[in-house]
C-alpha cells in the first residue's frame, strides 16, 4: 500500500505539495490528473524517494522511500513521459535493469516483442539512438518484466504509435489483478476502461477522489 | 557483482564509448609519443638527462592538463545526468545512492588516472628498450603523485557536481577552481606578502595548503632535492619538515583533501532533493 498522509514540498515559496493525503492499495489503477504544475510530477517523484518532504510522510508498504529506496523500489516499476537519452548501450542497460532489480533478461525481451520490438537486433545500439517510439516501448517492457507491485506511468504512451498505444492497453488489461498502477495523464479517455479511481490534483492539493 | 562494481564497470564502458576520453587518451599518448619525436629522452639539460627528463617534463605538463581534464569531464557525470533526466531513470531501480555514487566514483577514477600512469608506465618501457638507466623510485613516487592529484580533483569535481544543479554552472565553477589553485592563489599570495609583510612561515604555510603547490614541491624534490630552484623558501622547508615528510605530505595531502570532498559530495547527494 502506498500511503501519503499531508505530504508537503516547497520550491522556493511555493508549495508545489500542500498537505497531500492519499492511500493507494492493492490491485487499485489509478488516473491522476491535474492542470500542469498541480503536483503530480512531484508527489511521483516523492514516492520514488526523489524529493525529501518538508511535512508529512509517504511510505511504500510500510517503507519511507528516502530511508529505505531499495526496499520500495524493488516495488515499483517506472516509465518516465520523455525517454532520457541514455548513452548505454540496450546490452548494458539490460545488465544494469537485471542484476539492480533481478529482471530476467528474457522477460523484458519477451515483454518488447509483445511491443514489436525486437531488442535483438539492437542489442550493442546505444539506448540514445533508438527511435523516440522504440525508446518508450523498451521502457514499458522493462518496467512490466519487473512485476513490481506497483507501476507508475508518467503520460507514457506520448511517444507511441495509435497501434503501438494499442499493444500497450492490451499488456495492461493482462496485468495481475494484485498490481496497483498510477497513470499521470491528461487524457482519461484514452484509459478509461483500465483506471477505477480518478485522483484530480491542482496547486499541489487532491481536490477530487473518484472511484470509477 | 555488487551494484557499487556494476555501475563501476558501465560507467568505464559508457566513457571509453565517448568523444571526451579519446581526446584524453590522444592528448596523453600524444605527449609521450612526442616526448620520443623530439629526442626529450635523449637530450641533456641543467643536469636532467634520459629519463629523469622526460618525467619532469610529464610533470609540468600533468600539472596543468590532468586537473582540467578530470573536472571538465567529471563534473558532469552527476549534474548533466540529473539535467538529462538520465538519473531520474536510473536512480528508478533498487541500486542505493551509496553504490551508485562510488560506484560512478570508482569508474570515473579508473579510466581518468589509468591512460595517466599508462603513458607513464610506456616512457619507462621505451627507455628499458634504449637501456637508459631507470629512475625507479621517481617512477613509483611519481606514480603516486598522479593518484594522489587524480583523487584529488576527482573529489572535488564530484563534490561540485552534486551541489550544483545545472550542468553549465558545474564547468563554470570547476574552471574556477582550476584557475584558482594553478594561478591565482599563487598571486594572491605574493600581493598579500608584499603588501601587508605577513611573516615567511605564514605564507608559507598557506601556499602548502594548496594541493597543487605541493604536488609542485614534491615533482621538484624528486629531481632537486636541495630544492635550489625555490630560493630561500627551501630552507623552511627543509629544516621544517624534511624531504622524505616533503613527499609523504605530497601524496597523502592531495588523497585526503580529495576523499573530503567527495565524502561531502555524497553527503549532499543523500541528504537533499536528488532532482
Amino acid at each position: 500500500m502506498i500511503e501519503v498522509r499531508e505530504a508537503r514540498k516547497r520550491f522556493s515559496d511555493t508549495f508545489v505539495l500542500d498537505g497531500v493525503t492519499l492511500t493507494i492499495g492493492e490491485g487499485e489503477r489509478v488516473a491522476l490528473m491535474g492542470p500542469n504544475g498541480a503536483g503530480k510530477t512531484t508527489l511521483v517523484r516523492a514516492i520514488l524517494g526523489f524529493y525529501h518532504l518538508d511535512g508529512g510522510r509517504i511510505t511504500v508498504d510500510g517503507y519511507t522511500p528516502t530511508e529505505e529506496r531499495v526496499r520500495v523500489l524493488e516495488r515499483i516499476g517506472f516509465i518516465p513521459q520523455t525517454p532520457p537519452p541514455i548513452k548505454l548501450s540496450l546490452e548494458e542497460l539490460m545488465e544494469y535493469v537485471s542484476q539492480s532489480s533481478g529482471v530476467d533478461r528474457e522477460a523484458i525481451k519477451r515483454e518488447a516483442l509483445r511491443m514489436e520490438l525486437d531488442i535483438e537486433r539492437n542489442l550493442q545500439k546505444p539506448f540514445f539512438k533508438l527511435s523516440g517510439g522504440m525508446k518508450q516501448k523498451l521502457l514499458i517492457a522493462i518496467a512490466l518484466a519487473k512485476e513490481g507491485s506497483y507501476l507508475i506511468f508518467d503520460e507514457p504512451t506520448a511517444n507511441l504509435d495509435p497501434k503501438a498505444r494499442e499493444h500497450f492497453y492490451s499488456l495492461l488489461e493482462e496485468l495481475p489483478e494484485r498490481v496497483a498502477t498510477i497513470f499521470i495523464t491528461h487524457r482519461i479517455e484514452e484509459i478509461a476502461g483500465l483506471v477505477n479511481r480518478k485522483v484530480y490534483m491542482d496547486l499541489g492539493k487532491v481536490v477530487e477522489d473518484e472511484y470509477l | 557483482m555488487s551494484n557499487l562494481a556494476l555501475v563501476a564497470k558501465l560507467d568505464i564502458k559508457e566513457s571509453l564509448r565517448s568523444r571526451w576520453f579519446l581526446v584524453y587518451l590522444l592528448v596523453f599518448g600524444g605527449l609521450m609519443a612526442l616526448f620520443f619525436i623530439t629526442g626529450i629522452t635523449d637530450s641533456v639539460v641543467m643536469g636532467f638527462t634520459g629519463l629523469s627528463r622526460l618525467l619532469l617534463v610529464y610533470i609540468q605538463v600533468t600539472i596543468v592538463i590532468l586537473p582540467i581534464f578530470i573536472l571538465i569531464t567529471t563534473v558532469k557525470s552527476i549534474s548533466a545526468d540529473r539535467e538529462s533526466a538520465i538519473l531520474e531513470y536510473m536512480l528508478s531501480f533498487p541500486v542505493s545512492l551509496s553504490d551508485y555514487y562510488w560506484g560512478k566514483m570508482v569508474g570515473r577514477f579508473l579510466i581518468t588516472f589509468t591512460p595517466v600512469f599508462l603513458a607513464l608506465l610506456v616512457g619507462i618501457v621505451w627507455g628499458v628498450v634504449k637501456g637508459a638507466e631507470i629512475p625507479w623510485a621517481v617512477f613509483f613516487i611519481y606514480s603516486a603523485f598522479l593518484f594522489a592529484l587524480s583523487a584529488l580533483f576527482l573529489g572535488i569535481a564530484f563534490f561540485i557536481s552534486t551541489i550544483v544543479k545545472s550542468h553549465d554552472m558545474a564547468l563554470g565553477s570547476s574552471f574556477v577552481v582550476w584557475i584558482t589553485l594553478l594561478a591565482f592563489l599563487d598571486i594572491a599570495l605574493i600581493g598579500l606578502m608584499l603588501q601587508n609583510r605577513w611573516s615567511d612561515e605564514v605564507v608559507i604555510s598557506i601556499a602548502m595548503l594548496n594541493p597543487l603547490e605541493v604536488f609542485r614541491v614534491g615533482a621538484i624534490t624528486l629531481f632537486d632535492p636541495e630544492l635550489t630552484v625555490m630560493g630561500p623558501v627551501a630552507y623552511f622547508l627543509l629544516d621544517t619538515f624534511g624531504r622524505e615528510m616533503i613527499l609523504l605530505y605530497a601524496v597523502i595531502y592531495p588523497i585526503s583533501l580529495g576523499l573530503l570532498f567527495a565524502v561531502a559530495g555524497y553527503l549532499f547527494f543523500k541528504k537533499r532533493d536528488l532532482l
